[in-house]
């Protein structure tokens, strides 16, 4: 047992310091000191306000990749996160602005609009694969491109406060509609608090977004189900489990996960949804479902890393430095986490069926040493 | 007849996947110019035999012999060099090109740097000619029949050199018609001086192709044989073998309470053909029902049906006295039908997960497996470790992934949790394929232990033996439907082999 957990950490420890190789000589072959380089970029990042902005970044990416993650458990590809976050964003940032309520029902009203829209956007994918058997990373691709068109027809026509401005937005959410933030905790523990940046209040619910996801897969009926369609659905489909209504659900939750990426930026800093709303989160959070193993505590913490990564990238480019080193070590942590995963795996697996075997001989008298 | 000079030799083969054992000291001496026939059930070891000759597997110990030579394969690369060819059940062909660059495709001839097609077109006519094939090498493939389409991935591996031909199931896509022109061609390179092995278990045709026959069971060679020795029915026996110990019946425990009641029941094939029809039986409580038949009869189709995994087109489903025509696979898993299926890896573990929530599948909404909507970790942890005590699961955890455990201790596992919380009915479609003969006479003490206790049992096996040994009546399915009910007492493998064929029948109708 302490093998099988100290192989799991070889895994993603040989994959990172494997990708910081890489970057060493990406920045030699630039003419840049590495030492020096990587010690900017950790100075830089150790502020509190950096660490609010990192932590601001990887929340939405970690949305994301538990959005992408879900899918992945039964060997789903729900590509079309992108899509269904901005589309819900949308109508959550439409519906928010333009209704009145009191404080926590408010934020819980555009929450439960966004997971909605998300799940209907996913489930419309979903539905096409289990009644015409449309593979669902084309029909969510195709949903991407359909939603980026819907978002441009509503904001121009329906949604925007302005429709002169030159940056279309919704109507602004009022106070009771946003959350607050949380910067109190750093002087809580006796830092200096965050300037400029307002550490966002969505962290708590990406956290509980988290432990949701752990338990629905790992502890309830309905996440062996999935597990099970996952790895093998001719066994699954002799124990009960019905495929379809399975991909239907998890297209569901897993859109319904991905409607509330966008949230933390509307609901605590942007407080609408803009023309020039982030974009590329659900991309960007199928490298974080990749990186982190599709595991909850995994996927945090490569969305911490992609976000520290590109916190400190502002450094770099302010040195003179080409901040595109560190794209190229998100791109080489993500492969190489990914071959060496594999690796350890196939260790792992041989490792065990000599055990088992090992100790069945011990057992008996040779049961295969009947002749015929 | 004197003896041809040996062109394949294959010798003590073992090769083993993880809980498989799929070539056990196997043997194959194959002739120049023979048509030589490897038989045997699914499953018996004959794919694994002819892919290591063809460079696909490499064999954990054992000779590979190649015209007088020791050869060591390490891809199919190296075994076409050597004059080995395979045709694949499966054509690997392109619709979109014509029937030449299917042919050269992955072998182009070249001069300079351009493609020579009209030296390949050369090639391939004169080897038409040679062998007296009809092939237009300027036709769509996607234009082509499929016999015409086997006779070019004949022609491809003729392409590429080689004098020993290995099809593996050649007649299993063919209609009869197809089927002789193919036998026609195969003469004709045998003419030539091609050796082909040919992997069947359709029996007649066999009998009427074939110089010699290599039979299979279990991963070893049991025989060979000549054909004009040997009769279909003792093939047949041959194939499923009767040295094993054999399944005795005690005295009878069938009740005349009807615990499953089927009626009328049909279901389709996805192309819309009909794979079972109008079957209609019961089982009591107490009672072992033995479904015999050839493969490819309706078997799966039937257990999926009963199951649900397979919509009824008719028919009824009564358990209990309750009808459960309308209730989904998992609504008739929970009213008491246990399954054993036939393919473990396929339909029955999660290879990759621990051996509680393998013994989970199937029972996941049940106590002690699950508390509401959670998983009960201890719960299905605990009843698992009593699996694995009660029948023998060797096993060092209930932690270990299935993957580990041999493929006997992978169906004891199987065994053991439908067994555990006492279905109703069970169906065990060929409960003991596979696996060693210890873990084999367990398995049976467990059916006939559970038929004791009055459970209602449908055993669906190949093994002639199985069946009679443990059943209390005996159907008979043929092309889908029942066409006989037999009294095991009095039923031998070979009258109940003619019954299977189909023979019986036409006899009777003389």
């Amino acid at each position: 047992m302490i093998k099988k957990i100290g192989l799991a950490i070889v895994a993603p420890v040989v994959a990172f310091t494997f990708a910081v190789g890489v970057a060493v000589l990406a920045l030699l072959a630039v003419g840049v000191n590495p030492i020096e380089a990587f010690g900017l970029m950790w100075d830089f990042a150790s502020t509190p306000t950096s660490v609010a902005s990192i932590i601001n970044r990887s929340v939405p990416l970690y949305v994301a990749a538990v959005a992408v993650a879900i899918g992945f458990q039964m060997k789903l590809f729900n590509i079309g996160v992108e899509g269904q976050y901005l589309v819900a964003a949308l109508f959550a940032g439409w519906v928010g602005g333009s209704i009145v309520l009191w404080a926590p029902f408010h934020v819980l009203v555009v929450v439960l609009v966004a997971a909605g829209v998300g799940a209907l956007w996913a489930g419309v994918a979903g539905l096409l694969k289990v009644t015409r058997g449309v593979n669902e990373v084309v029909a969510t691709i195709m949903l991407n491109f359909i939603g980026f068109s819907v978002i441009g027809f509503f904001l121009g026509n329906f949604f925007s406060v302005d429709s002169g401005a030159l940056n279309q937005s919704t109507p602004p959410l009022p106070p009771s509609a946003q959350i607050p933030g949380l910067n109190w905790i750093f002087t809580l523990f006796g830092f200096a608090e965050p300037r400029g940046t307002e550490l966002q209040g969505f962290v708590i619910i990406a956290i509980l977004i988290g432990i949701g996801y752990h338990l629905l897969v790992w502890k309830t009926r309905f996440g062996f189900e999935l597990r099970a369609s996952g790895m093998n659905p001719g066994a699954a489909r002799m124990a009960g489990v019905n495929p379809k209504k399975m991909i239907l659900y998890t297209m569901l939750i897993s859109g319904g996960i991905a409607g509330m990426v966008g949230l933390s930026t509307m609901l605590g800093k942007l407080h609408a949804f803009t023309q020039d709303f982030p974009r590329g989160l659900g991309f960007a959070g199928i490298a974080v479902a990749l990186l982190g193993r599709n595991n909850a505590i995994g996927m945090a913490l490569g969305a911490l890393l992609f976000g520290f990564m590109e916190r400190s990238a502002l450094i770099l480019d302010l040195n003179d430095i080409p901040k595109e080193v560190v794209q190229i070590i998100q791109g080489v942590v993500v492969l190489s986490v990914v071959i060496a995963y594999e690796v350890v795996a196939r260790i792992v697996k041989n490792r065990e069926i000599k055990t088992a075997s090992d100790a069945t001989q011990a057992s008996t008298a040779g049961p295969q040493e009947v002749t015929a | 007849m004197n003896e041809r000079q040996r062109v394949v030799e294959l010798v003590d083969i073992t090769k083993t996947f993880p809980g498989v054992l799929a070539n056990d000291n196997a043997h194959l001496s194959v002739g120049l110019a023979e048509i030589h026939a490897v038989v045997g059930e699914n499953g018996a070891g004959k794919s694994t035999l002819v892919k290591i000759l063809y460079g696909m597997q490499t064999p954990d110990s054992g000779t590979v012999r190649v015209k007088g030579k020791d050869v060591h394969f390490r891809s199919p690369k190296d075994a076409i060099r050597s004059g080995i060819g395979m045709v694949h059940q499966h054509f690997m062909l392109a619709d979109n090109l014509t029937v030449l660059e299917n042919i050269i495709l992955g072998a182009e001839p070249t001069r300079g740097i351009a493609l020579d097609l009209r030296g390949a077109r050369d090639k391939i006519l004169s080897l038409c000619d040679q062998y007296g094939m009809k092939l237009d090498p300027d036709v769509l493939v996607e234009e082509l029949s499929i016999g015409e389409r086997q006779r070019i991935e004949i022609m491809k591996v003729l392409y590429r050199g080689a004098t020993i031909l290995i099809l593996d199931e050649p007649t299993a896509v063919l209609v009869p018609q197809e089927v002789d022109d193919l036998f026609v061609s195969l003469r004709e390179l045998q003419a030539e001086g091609v050796t082909i092995i040919f992997i069947s278990h359709k029996l007649d045709e066999v009998l009427t192709i074939s110089d010699a026959i290599t039979v299979m069971r279990a991963g070893r060679t049991v025989a060979s044989v000549k054909p004009g020795d040997i009769t279909a029915r003792d093939l047949a026996e041959l194939m499923v073998g009767s040295d094993l110990p054999t399944p005795d019946t005690t005295v009878s425990t069938v009740t005349d309470v009807v615990e499953l009641r089927i009626v009328g029941l049909t279901s389709l094939h996805t192309d819309g053909r009909v794979a079972i029809e109008d079957i209609t039986f019961d089982i009591h409580r107490g009672e072992i029902v033995g479904i015999a038949g050839v493969e490819g009869n309706g078997q799966p189709q039937l257990v999926d049906t009963i199951l649900g995994v397979r919509d009824a087109v008719a028919g009824a489903l009564h358990l209990a006295g309750k009808d459960i025509s309308g209730f989904d696979t998992k609504m008739r898993r929970d009213e008491g039908i246990g399954i054993i299926p036939e393919d473990r890896h396929r339909q029955g573990l999660l290879l990759d997960s621990p051996l509680w929530e393998n013994a989970m599948l199937g029972h996941q909404s049940k106590k002690p497996f699950a508390r509401g909507i959670w998983v009960d970790r201890t719960g299905a942890r605990d009843i698992t470790r009593e699996i694995v005590e009660r029948f023998d699961v060797r096993t060092p955890g209930v932690d270990v992934n299935a993957v580990a455990l041999s493929g006997g201790n992978q169906q004891k596992l199987i065994v053991g949790k439908e067994l555990i919380l006492d279905p109703s009915v069970l169906i065990a479609a060929h409960p003991t394929r596979g696996i060693d003969v210890g873990a084999q006479a367990a398995v049976w003490e467990e059916l006939r232990q559970a038929r004791r206790e009055g459970m209602a049992i449908l055993l669906i096996s190949a093994d002639l033996e199985e069946l009679i040994g443990l059943s209390d009546t005996l159907l008979v399915l043929f092309d889908g439907r029942i066409v006989a009910k037999l009294d095991p007492a009095d039923v031998t493998p070979k009258t109940l082999g003619s019954h299977m064929t189909g023979v019986a029948v036409e006899e009777e109708a003389l």
